[in-house]
Formats: structure tokens, sequence, C-alpha cells
């Protein structure tokens, strides 16, 4: 009974390279936004995502004793632990859906979750709004 | 507004969004109930086995080879040679020899089956997106434009960043396509036929283990055998010696040739991890100092020791491309993908749940209706063009050619994400 909420158009933020292979993506706030969402607020999300990024992928000791160990134990440690990087990508899903629900779905704005992308693009899916009429 | 919006939200009990759901971006299929995996549609040349457990390349002849020069050798070394020494000398040689064994044939296994980092294909939306920007660039022409790069200044060094026609992506720093597998692959090294996989950012590490444990297996195996036969001759004269133990032979033909290759092999990724380089970049000469003065490697991180840190015990990525997930068959009313490729979302979760996306994306858009269209509306039955609508005040430039058909209206064509199910 209810219509399909339509799909608009779809905005593609890219990966920034110039840290070099870091997952990280651009903060450059795409135009098509401009009417949907405040500059600040998205551009705190991606930010948070670099962040969040940027550890799962950080050098440090945790992740040193986490490659020793699993090298010592042939890898088969991983059968029953998780990899801090997965550990990190539940963080940054958990996050991104809460942001959906808070922030982006009464805007009519979705954030896909990059790692559905081959952590290329995050994708925001901007819905028809019909709404503005009222 | 707001309130009633979230009024209405609220009555329609929404259950919890998961992010982590795939989105249906894959090939149609006819039947409602039809489950195929992932890898099943993969659009690259590798082979998966174990119901996308694995995944190797497409010519697996010299792997096979690989593993029985090394099962052959050491099944000869631990039956003919082994009990003797174990005897004359001490036990501590076959455990060791077996401890080694293990984690050259463990090593193998995991470089050859894992994924070495592949990237996945982009999505049609993605690839009109970026064909688009592309074009607005260029001043779009009826032909194949040139080459497309973009260039990235990473670390003071500039870098070329080429776009591949295959996957329909800007590849990311270090990666290149592997046309023997046909995929684009990160941190791309080389496609190593006596693996039967290609060696990248995934699988790098245990590629480099398996080449060092092997260097001192053969070694190992070559120096005992030689042990073997010298303290046989000792006893019976040499030729007796050789005579007694003939296997011994053939072992020590095999190790004198791996040996040089094999240790050769184990030095030089020695150094490439040492200076943070892939084999591609070394051979290219990509960061040679030939090249000019300036030229330096901006994936370095300035001393050995953090380099090789950094690609032997650093974080291992998780695979970018899911191939134990099931493809959405709830795709009646899609419209196939204009492009021809087939496409597959990725997600994290190596079990997806089909009921629950369903339900998910079903929650989705009844949370977005409720948040954008007003409670009481007509519904259209005809196409819906999206130029610049006047509700959006014009907040539309550029997409002038999206159509939503007949009754699917929320299926643009060429865009394949359909809602699973119509309300």
């Amino acid at each position: 009974m209810r219509q399909q909420t339509a799909i608009a158009a779809k905005v593609f933020i890219q990966r920034d390279y110039t840290n070099g292979t870091v997952c990280q993506f651009q903060t450059k706030f795409p135009s098509e936004l401009e009417t949907r969402i405040e500059k600040q607020q998205f551009e705190e999300t991606v930010r948070t995502l670099n962040n969040l990024y940027a550890e799962a992928e950080k050098l440090g000791s945790q992740s040193y004793i986490e490659g020793c160990l699993a090298c010592l134990t042939a890898y088969t440690i991983f059968l029953c632990m998780e990899t801090h990087y997965e550990k990190v990508l539940k963080k940054i899903a958990k996050y991104i859906q809460e942001q959906n629900d808070k922030i982006y779905a009464p805007r009519g704005l979705l954030l896909t979750d990059p790692i559905e992308r081959g952590l290329r693009v995050i994708e925001v899916t901007i819905f028809e709004d019909r709404s503005l009429t009222r | 507004m707001h309130l009633g919006v979230s009024e209405s939200m609220r009555e329609c009990e929404y259950s919890q969004i998961s992010t982590r759901s795939s989105t249906p971006m894959e090939t149609p299929y006819k039947k409602r109930t039809s489950r195929k995996r992932k890898w099943e549609s993969f659009p690259g040349r590798s082979k998966f086995y174990c119901d996308g457990r694995i995944m190797m390349a497409r010519q697996t002849g010299v792997f096979c080879l690989t593993l029985v020069l090394i099962l052959v050798t050491s099944g000869l070394f631990f039956t003919f040679d082994c009990p003797f020494l174990a005897l004359q000398l001490t036990t501590a040689i076959p455990v060791i020899g077996g401890v080694l064994f293990l984690f050259v044939l463990g090593t193998l296994l995991r470089t050859s089956f894992s994924d070495p980092g592949v990237l996945p294909r982009a999505t049609p939306d993605e690839a009109a997106d970026l064909e688009r920007q592309i074009d607005v660039a260029n001043g779009s022409t009826g032909y194949r434009p040139p080459p497309r790069t973009k260039e990235v200044v990473i670390n003071g060094q500039t870098v070329k960043l080429k776009y591949c026609f295959t996957c329909k992506i800007f590849r990311p720093p270090r990666a290149s396509h592997c046309s023997l597998c046909d995929n684009c692959v990160e941190r791309f090294d080389h496609h190593c036929p006596w693996v039967g996989n290609c060696v990248g950012r995934r699988n790098y590490r245990f590629f480099y283990m398996f080449i060092l444990s092997l260097s001192f297996l053969t070694i190992f195996i070559f120096a005992f055998v030689i042990t073997h036969i010298i303290l046989r001759s000792h006893r019976n004269g040499f030729l007796n010696a050789l005579k007694d133990s003939p296997a011994s032979v053939l072992e020590v033909v095999v190790c004198f040739f791996s040996v040089w290759s094999i240790v050769g092999l184990s030095g030089f990724h020695t150094y490439l991890i040492s200076s943070n380089q892939t084999t591609n970049e070394d051979i290219k000469g990509s960061w040679s100092s030939k090249r000019g003065k300036d030229n330096y490697n901006p994936y370095s991180h300035g001393n050995i020791f953090t380099n090789c840190c950094s690609a032997l015990c650093g974080p291992l990525p998780p695979s970018l491309i899911d191939r134990r997930g099931f493809i959405q068959s709830d795709t009646l009313q899609l419209a196939p993908p204009t492009n021809g490729i087939t496409m597959y979302g990725a997600t994290q979760s190596q079990q997806s749940h089909m009921c629950d996306q369903d339900q998910c994306i079903q929650s989705t858009k009844f949370v977005l209706q409720a948040a954008t269209t007003p409670l009481l509306q007509q519904q259209t039955s005809e196409p819906v063009i999206l130029t610049t609508s006047p509700e959006n005040g014009g907040s539309l430039p550029g997409r002038t050619s999206l159509t939503l058909a007949g009754p699917c209206t929320s299926l643009p064509l060429g865009q394949p994400t359909p809602p699973p199910s119509t309300s």
C-alpha cells in the first residue's frame, strides 16, 4: 500500500591516498548533499570513520603480539579468535548503523558500510524527499 | 513536522537496521529459491574449491608439482635416512625435520588457498559515477579515451593511480591487475605458479614464511643426507653406502638444485621486505635512485626493523570479496545490469541470512518512507522520471537520466538495487 521510497541519487566518497595505502576517505563535502545535511555533521562522520580505520591498521605492540602469536600457532589461533582488524570492522559497522538511525535516515539518506564496496567508497544513497511540500 | 515523523516511526516498530547486510547488487536469478553463493558468479578467472573456502589461480599444475616434490623428498628422508640418523646421532633430527616439514606444508597451503587481497569490481553505480566524472574532466568523446590516470602525492612522492578498464576502478597505490587471474590485487607482489596463486597483501607473509622455511628444510635434508652417506661410507665404503640407500641420491639431487633457487629467492624477498617494496616495484625500478635524485620509496617506514615487522607481523586485513555469502536471489523484478558484468557485493559476514537481509532492507525502506513521505499519499503507477523535480528545487544537478520503470517504482534501470519484495 505504501509507495516504495525511490532512490534519487547516489554519492560516492572516494578514498584519500595522500597518506599511503592506509584506508582513509576524503572529507570533502559533496555538493549533492548540501541541501540534505550539515557539512559539519557529515565531515564529523567521515573523520570518525577514518580514525576507526586507522585504528584497525595501526602498527603497534598489540598488533605485533597478535602477529607473532598467530605465527607461532601456525595461524590456527584465528579459528577461535577474531583478528584485531575484524573487531574494529565490527565497531565500524555498529557506528554506521547508529549514524544511519540517528542522523541519516531521518534526512532521507543512507550510508553503506564501505566493506560492502571493497573499502573503495562510502556510498551515500539519497532518497527522494517528498516531505518538502509540507 | 519532525515530531510527527518520529511518532510514526515509533508506531511502525521498525527493527534494527543491519548495515552489514549486503545490498543486492548481483545478477538477477530466475528462481526465488536458488541460493547460490557469491563465488559461483565471481567475475575473475580464479577457481574456487570446497564451496568457496579455497581460492586459487586457474592453472594449478605447477602447484601440484611443488607439492609432489616436497612430499616425496621429505617422505624419502623420513623413511630411509631418519631411522639411521636417529640411531646413530640423535632423535632430535627427525623431530626437527618433522616440525620444519609441517611448517612448510602449512604455509604453502595457506599461501595457495587464501585470497591474496583481490579487489572486488566496481558496482554499476560506482562505475557510472566515475565515468561521469572522467567525462566531465576530459570532455566526452565517442571513442574509448586514452588511459586514465590520477596523480596523488604520497609522502612527498607523486604516484600515478591507473584506471583499470576491467574492474572499472582507479587502482589504489601498489595494486596491480593480474592478467592470469583477471583480478586487481592489493599490494600486488607477483603471480607465483609454484604456489598456484597471486602473492599480494593478504598472503605475502605466508609466502615469505614458506620460502624461508623451505630453504631451511632443503638445507636440513641436504646436510643430513650427506651426513648419512658419509657415516655409512665409513663402515661399508662409498659405493656400498649408495647401494644401501638409493633414495638418498635422489634427495641430494633434488635438494642441490632447489637450494640455489629457494635460498636465492628467500634472500631477495628478505631484501624486499626490509625496504618495503614489492617484486613488481623492484622489477620496474619504481623507487630506484636511477630514475632521479629525489626518487625514494614513500611507503618505507624508514628503518629495516619496522619494515619487517609491518610486513610480517602487521594486522591481517580481511578478505574484501565475500566468497561464501549468498547472492540475493529475490530479484524477480530486477532489470539486468546494462553493462553485462556480473556484480556482487562484499559483506563482512560469512553467513548472510537471507531472511534477515530482506527484513533489514524492508525496514530501512520503511523508516525512510516514514521519514520522507506524508502519511496520506496517492500511489502513482506510471513511470516517474527524475530530472530536477520542482519539489527538490533543482537539487539534483546533472542527474537527468534516471528513469524509474513501471510498477517497480524503486528500480532505476541499470541500477540493480531492488527491494527484496514489494509491500
